[in-house]
Protein backbone atom coordinates (compact mmCIF):
# COMPACT_ATOMS: atom_id res chain seq x y z
CA UNK A 1 0.00 0.00 0.00
CA UNK A 2 3.11 2.69 0.64
CA UNK A 3 4.58 1.75 -2.49
CA UNK A 4 1.47 2.48 -4.27
CA UNK A 5 1.02 5.82 -2.21
CA UNK A 6 4.45 6.79 -2.70
CA UNK A 7 4.50 5.82 -6.54
CA UNK A 8 1.36 7.79 -7.18
CA UNK A 9 2.71 10.88 -4.79
CA UNK A 10 5.87 11.29 -7.33
CA UNK A 11 3.78 11.01 -10.52
CA UNK A 12 1.62 13.55 -9.48
CA UNK A 13 4.81 15.74 -8.52
CA UNK A 14 6.10 15.39 -11.63
CA UNK A 15 3.31 16.21 -13.30
CA UNK A 16 2.62 18.97 -11.10
CA UNK A 17 6.08 20.21 -11.53
CA UNK A 18 6.52 19.82 -15.64
CA UNK A 19 2.85 21.92 -15.75
CA UNK A 20 3.44 24.68 -13.26
CA UNK A 21 7.18 24.98 -15.30
CA UNK A 22 5.64 24.94 -18.41
CA UNK A 23 2.80 27.41 -17.74
CA UNK A 24 5.16 29.91 -15.80
CA UNK A 25 5.15 29.85 -12.99
CA UNK A 26 9.11 29.35 -12.12
CA UNK A 27 9.11 32.77 -13.52
CA UNK A 28 6.90 34.46 -11.12
CA UNK A 29 9.23 32.22 -8.13
CA UNK A 30 12.36 33.82 -10.03
CA UNK A 31 11.20 37.55 -10.16
CA UNK A 32 10.28 37.23 -6.72
CA UNK A 33 13.34 35.80 -5.61
CA UNK A 34 16.03 38.02 -7.40
CA UNK A 35 14.34 41.52 -6.15
CA UNK A 36 14.69 42.25 -2.32
CA UNK A 37 11.15 41.18 -1.09
CA UNK A 38 10.20 44.26 1.58
CA UNK A 39 7.67 41.26 3.47
CA UNK A 40 10.68 39.25 4.15
CA UNK A 41 13.02 41.83 5.88
CA UNK A 42 9.92 43.31 7.46
CA UNK A 43 9.26 46.51 5.57
CA UNK A 44 6.49 45.67 3.47
CA UNK B 1 32.52 -0.74 5.35
CA UNK B 2 32.69 -3.18 8.57
CA UNK B 3 29.72 -2.48 10.18
CA UNK B 4 31.02 -1.34 13.80
CA UNK B 5 33.34 1.03 11.70
CA UNK B 6 29.99 2.77 10.59
CA UNK B 7 30.07 6.76 11.24
CA UNK B 8 27.32 7.64 13.65
CA UNK B 9 24.48 9.61 11.87
CA UNK B 10 25.93 12.42 14.60
CA UNK B 11 28.49 12.92 12.49
CA UNK B 12 27.35 12.05 8.95
CA UNK B 13 24.21 14.42 9.60
CA UNK B 14 26.01 17.60 10.62
CA UNK B 15 28.35 16.72 7.55
CA UNK B 16 25.35 16.82 5.16
CA UNK B 17 23.86 19.80 7.38
CA UNK B 18 26.82 22.00 6.74
CA UNK B 19 27.22 20.84 2.80
CA UNK B 20 23.29 21.83 2.79
CA UNK B 21 24.08 25.14 4.59
CA UNK B 22 27.27 26.07 2.37
CA UNK B 23 24.77 25.29 -1.13
CA UNK B 24 21.63 27.14 0.01
CA UNK B 25 23.88 30.40 0.61
CA UNK B 26 27.04 30.73 -1.74
CA UNK B 27 26.82 33.53 -2.53
CA UNK B 28 29.01 35.22 0.54
CA UNK B 29 30.28 38.05 -1.40
CA UNK B 30 26.80 39.62 -1.74
CA UNK B 31 26.41 40.70 1.86
CA UNK B 32 29.39 43.07 1.49
CA UNK B 33 27.36 45.63 -1.40
CA UNK B 34 23.82 43.86 0.22
CA UNK B 35 23.13 42.40 -3.40
CA UNK B 36 20.75 39.45 -3.92
CA UNK B 37 21.84 36.78 -6.48
CA UNK B 38 19.53 37.16 -9.73
CA UNK B 39 20.96 34.47 -11.50
CA UNK B 40 18.52 31.55 -12.83
CA UNK B 41 19.09 28.82 -9.88
CA UNK B 42 16.46 31.21 -8.21
CA UNK B 43 13.65 29.70 -9.91
CA UNK B 44 14.31 26.51 -7.83
CA UNK B 45 13.25 26.05 -4.12
CA UNK B 46 15.56 24.80 -1.50
CA UNK B 47 14.30 21.93 0.07
CA UNK B 48 14.11 23.55 3.67
CA UNK B 49 13.55 27.21 4.96
CA UNK B 50 16.38 29.54 3.45
CA UNK B 51 14.72 33.59 2.86
CA UNK B 52 15.53 34.35 -1.00
CA UNK B 53 15.87 38.26 0.17
CA UNK B 54 19.03 36.59 1.99
CA UNK B 55 22.84 38.31 0.45
CA UNK B 56 24.56 34.50 0.24
CA UNK B 57 21.00 32.60 -1.16
CA UNK B 58 21.61 31.12 -4.40
CA UNK B 59 17.73 29.14 -4.20
CA UNK B 60 14.67 30.41 -3.48
CA UNK B 61 12.75 29.45 -0.42
CA UNK B 62 9.55 27.18 -0.56
CA UNK B 63 7.22 28.93 1.64
CA UNK B 64 8.24 32.59 -0.05
CA UNK B 65 7.64 31.03 -3.59
CA UNK B 66 4.62 29.20 -2.48
CA UNK B 67 2.90 32.64 -1.33
CA UNK B 68 4.36 34.19 -4.33
CA UNK B 69 2.94 32.47 -6.82
CA UNK B 70 -0.32 31.64 -4.96
CA UNK B 71 -1.06 35.23 -4.46
CA UNK B 72 0.09 36.80 -8.19
CA UNK B 73 -2.26 37.99 -10.83
CA UNK B 74 -1.81 35.60 -13.16
CA UNK B 75 -1.53 31.79 -11.00
CA UNK B 76 -3.97 31.47 -7.58
CA UNK B 77 -2.99 28.14 -6.97
CA UNK B 78 1.36 26.79 -8.01
CA UNK B 79 1.60 23.53 -9.30
CA UNK B 80 5.23 24.11 -9.31
CA UNK B 81 5.70 24.07 -6.12
CA UNK B 82 3.29 21.90 -4.84
CA UNK B 83 4.68 19.73 -7.00
CA UNK B 84 8.57 20.59 -5.25
CA UNK B 85 7.02 20.26 -1.94
CA UNK B 86 5.81 16.82 -2.88
CA UNK B 87 8.40 15.44 -4.22
CA UNK B 88 10.65 16.59 -1.51
CA UNK B 89 7.81 14.76 1.15
CA UNK B 90 7.65 11.62 -0.53
CA UNK B 91 10.99 11.32 -0.74
CA UNK B 92 12.50 12.49 2.93
CA UNK B 93 9.69 13.34 4.55
CA UNK B 94 11.07 15.32 7.53
CA UNK B 95 14.37 14.21 7.09
CA UNK B 96 14.26 17.51 4.79
CA UNK B 97 14.29 19.44 8.21
CA UNK B 98 16.50 16.98 10.06
CA UNK B 99 19.58 17.11 7.43
CA UNK B 100 19.11 19.80 5.01
CA UNK B 101 17.15 22.57 6.34
CA UNK B 102 19.51 25.51 7.19
CA UNK B 103 17.47 27.20 9.72
CA UNK B 104 17.52 23.81 11.44
CA UNK B 105 21.14 23.84 11.80
CA UNK B 106 21.38 27.17 13.31
CA UNK B 107 18.90 26.64 15.94
CA UNK B 108 20.30 23.89 16.90
CA UNK B 109 23.74 25.74 16.79
CA UNK B 110 21.82 28.24 19.05
CA UNK B 111 20.81 25.26 21.37
CA UNK B 112 23.99 24.50 22.35
CA UNK B 113 24.25 27.69 24.55
CA UNK B 114 24.55 26.22 28.13
CA UNK B 115 20.92 26.99 29.84
CA UNK B 116 18.19 24.92 31.58
CA UNK B 117 16.86 22.73 28.64
CA UNK B 118 12.82 22.73 28.99
CA UNK B 119 10.09 20.29 27.25
CA UNK B 120 7.80 21.57 25.08
CA UNK B 121 4.03 21.77 26.28
CA UNK B 122 2.14 19.55 23.41
CA UNK B 123 -0.28 21.93 22.51
CA UNK B 124 2.65 24.14 21.02
CA UNK B 125 2.96 21.35 18.46
CA UNK B 126 -0.64 22.38 16.68
CA UNK B 127 0.84 26.07 16.23
CA UNK B 128 2.82 25.25 12.98
CA UNK B 129 -0.51 24.05 11.01
CA UNK B 130 -2.81 27.30 12.40
CA UNK B 131 0.42 29.28 10.31
CA UNK B 132 0.46 26.86 7.59
CA UNK B 133 -3.38 27.11 6.77
CA UNK B 134 -4.12 30.52 7.84
CA UNK B 135 -0.79 32.41 7.02
CA UNK B 136 0.82 30.75 4.12
CA UNK B 137 -2.20 28.85 2.24
CA UNK B 138 -4.96 31.49 2.98
CA UNK B 139 -4.35 34.89 3.45
CA UNK B 140 -1.79 35.58 0.51
CA UNK B 141 -4.84 34.38 -1.47
CA UNK B 142 -7.91 35.98 0.27
CA UNK B 143 -6.36 39.15 0.86
CA UNK B 144 -5.49 40.88 -2.17
CA UNK B 145 -4.82 44.91 -3.60
CA UNK B 146 -6.62 46.52 -6.20
CA UNK B 147 -4.62 44.74 -8.83
CA UNK B 148 -5.48 41.98 -7.38
CA UNK B 149 -2.23 40.37 -5.81
CA UNK B 150 -2.00 38.84 -2.72
CA UNK B 151 0.85 39.29 0.21
CA UNK B 152 3.16 36.64 1.53
CA UNK B 153 1.61 36.87 5.54
CA UNK B 154 3.82 34.14 6.45
CA UNK B 155 6.87 36.68 5.16
CA UNK B 156 5.29 40.16 6.17
CA UNK B 157 4.01 38.48 9.49
CA UNK B 158 6.23 36.07 11.08
CA UNK B 159 9.00 34.62 9.31
CA UNK B 160 12.26 34.84 11.90
CA UNK B 161 14.51 33.52 9.06
CA UNK B 162 13.36 36.29 6.74
CA UNK B 163 14.35 38.84 9.62
CA UNK B 164 17.71 37.38 10.34
CA UNK B 165 18.86 36.63 7.35
CA UNK B 166 17.48 39.17 4.83
CA UNK B 167 16.05 41.71 6.96
CA UNK B 168 19.42 42.22 9.65
CA UNK B 169 21.91 41.91 6.54
CA UNK B 170 19.94 44.52 4.18
CA UNK B 171 19.52 47.00 6.62
CA UNK B 172 23.39 47.03 7.62
CA UNK B 173 24.02 47.71 4.30
CA UNK B 174 21.40 50.10 3.06
CA UNK B 175 20.53 53.21 4.69
CA UNK B 176 17.65 53.85 2.90
CA UNK B 177 16.02 50.48 3.92
CA UNK B 178 17.02 51.72 7.43
CA UNK B 179 15.23 55.06 7.12
CA UNK B 180 11.74 52.99 6.18
CA UNK B 181 11.89 50.82 9.37
CA UNK B 182 8.51 50.81 11.39
CA UNK B 183 6.13 49.39 13.91
CA UNK B 184 6.46 45.74 11.19
CA UNK B 185 9.34 45.31 11.15
CA UNK B 186 9.48 45.97 15.26
CA UNK B 187 7.39 42.95 15.35
CA UNK B 188 9.14 40.90 13.07
CA UNK B 189 12.50 41.94 15.44
CA UNK B 190 10.17 40.63 18.58
CA UNK B 191 9.28 37.28 16.74
CA UNK B 192 12.82 36.78 16.15
CA UNK B 193 14.36 37.47 19.20
CA UNK B 194 11.58 35.19 20.75
CA UNK B 195 12.54 32.64 18.89
CA UNK B 196 15.89 32.73 19.01
CA UNK B 197 15.79 32.89 22.64
CA UNK B 198 12.93 29.99 22.29
CA UNK B 199 15.80 27.84 20.73
CA UNK B 200 18.28 28.11 23.63
CA UNK B 201 15.49 27.04 26.07
CA UNK B 202 13.18 24.16 23.49
CA UNK B 203 15.42 22.14 21.26
CA UNK B 204 14.00 23.30 17.55
CA UNK B 205 11.99 25.83 18.86
CA UNK B 206 10.39 27.19 15.82
CA UNK B 207 10.53 24.13 13.97
CA UNK B 208 8.08 22.60 16.47
CA UNK B 209 6.37 25.12 16.99
CA UNK B 210 5.65 27.58 14.51
CA UNK B 211 7.13 26.40 10.76
CA UNK B 212 5.00 25.46 8.00
CA UNK B 213 7.57 24.10 5.97
CA UNK B 214 8.21 21.28 8.99
CA UNK B 215 3.82 21.22 9.11
CA UNK B 216 4.24 20.35 5.30
CA UNK B 217 7.17 17.83 5.77
CA UNK B 218 5.51 16.47 8.66
CA UNK B 219 2.51 15.16 7.30
CA UNK B 220 4.75 12.95 4.76
CA UNK B 221 6.45 10.99 7.03
CA UNK B 222 3.60 8.11 7.53
CA UNK B 223 4.75 7.44 3.85
CA UNK B 224 7.92 9.05 3.03
CA UNK B 225 10.95 6.35 1.28
CA UNK B 226 13.71 7.33 3.66
CA UNK B 227 12.19 6.43 7.16
CA UNK B 228 12.31 4.97 10.58
CA UNK B 229 12.10 1.05 11.39
CA UNK B 230 12.35 -0.44 14.79
CA UNK B 231 13.00 -3.95 14.37
CA UNK B 232 10.68 -6.07 17.24
CA UNK B 233 13.32 -8.91 16.99
CA UNK B 234 16.23 -6.39 18.95
CA UNK B 235 14.64 -3.68 21.01
CA UNK B 236 14.97 -4.57 24.29
CA UNK B 237 12.66 -1.69 25.68
CA UNK B 238 15.02 0.16 27.47
CA UNK B 239 13.96 3.32 26.62
CA UNK B 240 17.20 4.83 25.32
CA UNK B 241 15.75 6.26 22.54
CA UNK B 242 12.84 8.40 23.92
CA UNK B 243 14.92 9.92 26.64
CA UNK B 244 17.18 10.74 23.60
CA UNK B 245 15.35 12.13 21.40
CA UNK B 246 15.47 15.87 20.89
CA UNK B 247 11.86 15.92 19.22
CA UNK B 248 10.69 14.04 22.19
CA UNK B 249 9.15 11.45 20.04
CA UNK B 250 8.85 8.15 21.26
CA UNK B 251 10.03 6.10 18.37
CA UNK B 252 8.90 2.60 19.50
CA UNK B 253 5.73 3.66 19.62
CA UNK B 254 5.01 6.13 16.47
CA UNK B 255 8.04 5.77 14.26
CA UNK B 256 6.28 7.77 12.02
CA UNK B 257 5.80 10.42 14.19
CA UNK B 258 5.03 14.04 12.69
CA UNK B 259 7.36 15.50 14.56
CA UNK B 260 10.65 13.37 13.51
CA UNK B 261 13.28 14.97 12.07
CA UNK B 262 15.44 11.43 10.89
CA UNK B 263 18.06 13.28 12.98
CA UNK B 264 18.95 9.45 13.83
CA UNK B 265 19.78 10.50 17.45
CA UNK B 266 17.96 7.46 18.90
CA UNK B 267 19.66 4.53 16.50
CA UNK B 268 22.67 6.15 17.58
CA UNK B 269 22.25 5.60 21.41
CA UNK B 270 20.11 2.21 20.56
CA UNK B 271 22.60 -0.24 22.78
CA UNK B 272 21.03 -3.57 20.59
CA UNK B 273 20.85 -1.68 17.03
CA UNK B 274 17.14 -2.25 17.00
CA UNK B 275 16.50 1.11 15.04
CA UNK B 276 17.38 1.16 10.92
CA UNK B 277 16.94 4.44 9.26
CA UNK B 278 17.10 4.72 5.20
CA UNK B 279 15.43 4.16 2.34
CA UNK B 280 15.26 0.80 2.33
CA UNK B 281 13.17 -1.63 4.63
CA UNK B 282 15.73 -3.46 6.80
CA UNK B 283 13.68 -5.35 9.53
CA UNK B 284 11.50 -8.35 9.07
CA UNK B 285 8.95 -7.22 12.18
CA UNK B 286 8.83 -3.98 13.04
CA UNK B 287 7.30 -1.81 16.21
CA UNK B 288 4.72 -1.24 17.02
CA UNK B 289 3.37 -4.64 16.96
S1 LIG C 1 12.75 9.63 16.90
FE1 LIG C 1 14.96 9.36 16.52
S2 LIG C 1 15.27 10.08 14.42
FE2 LIG C 1 13.27 10.87 15.12
S3 LIG C 1 13.73 12.92 15.91
FE3 LIG C 1 13.79 11.48 17.66
S4 LIG C 1 15.95 10.89 17.83
FE4 LIG C 1 15.69 11.82 15.81
S1 LIG D 1 16.94 2.24 22.56
FE1 LIG D 1 16.70 0.48 21.22
S2 LIG D 1 16.35 -1.26 22.58
FE2 LIG D 1 16.01 0.59 23.79
S3 LIG D 1 13.77 0.93 23.62
FE3 LIG D 1 14.75 2.15 22.00
S4 LIG D 1 14.69 0.79 20.20
FE4 LIG D 1 14.32 -0.50 22.01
Amino acid sequence: MKSKIRIAGLFTACAFIIYGFTRGEALVVLNKAVNICLECIGLG
Amino acid sequence: MDKNMKLPFAIKRKLLQIIAFGCSNSHLLNFKGGKLYTGKWKQFCNPGLNCYSCPAAGFACPIGALQAVNGSRQFSFSFYVTGLLLAFGVLLGRAVCGWLCPFGLLQELIHKIPSPKRKLKKGFLYLKYVVLVVFVLILPVAVTDYMGMGKPAFCQYICPAGTLEGGLSLLLAHESLRKAVGGLFSLKMTILVLTLLGCVFFYRFFCRTLCPLGAIYGLFNKVSIFHLEVDSHKCVGCGNCKKTCGMEVDPVKTPDSAECIRCGACADTCPTGAIHLGFSAKCSKTLPL
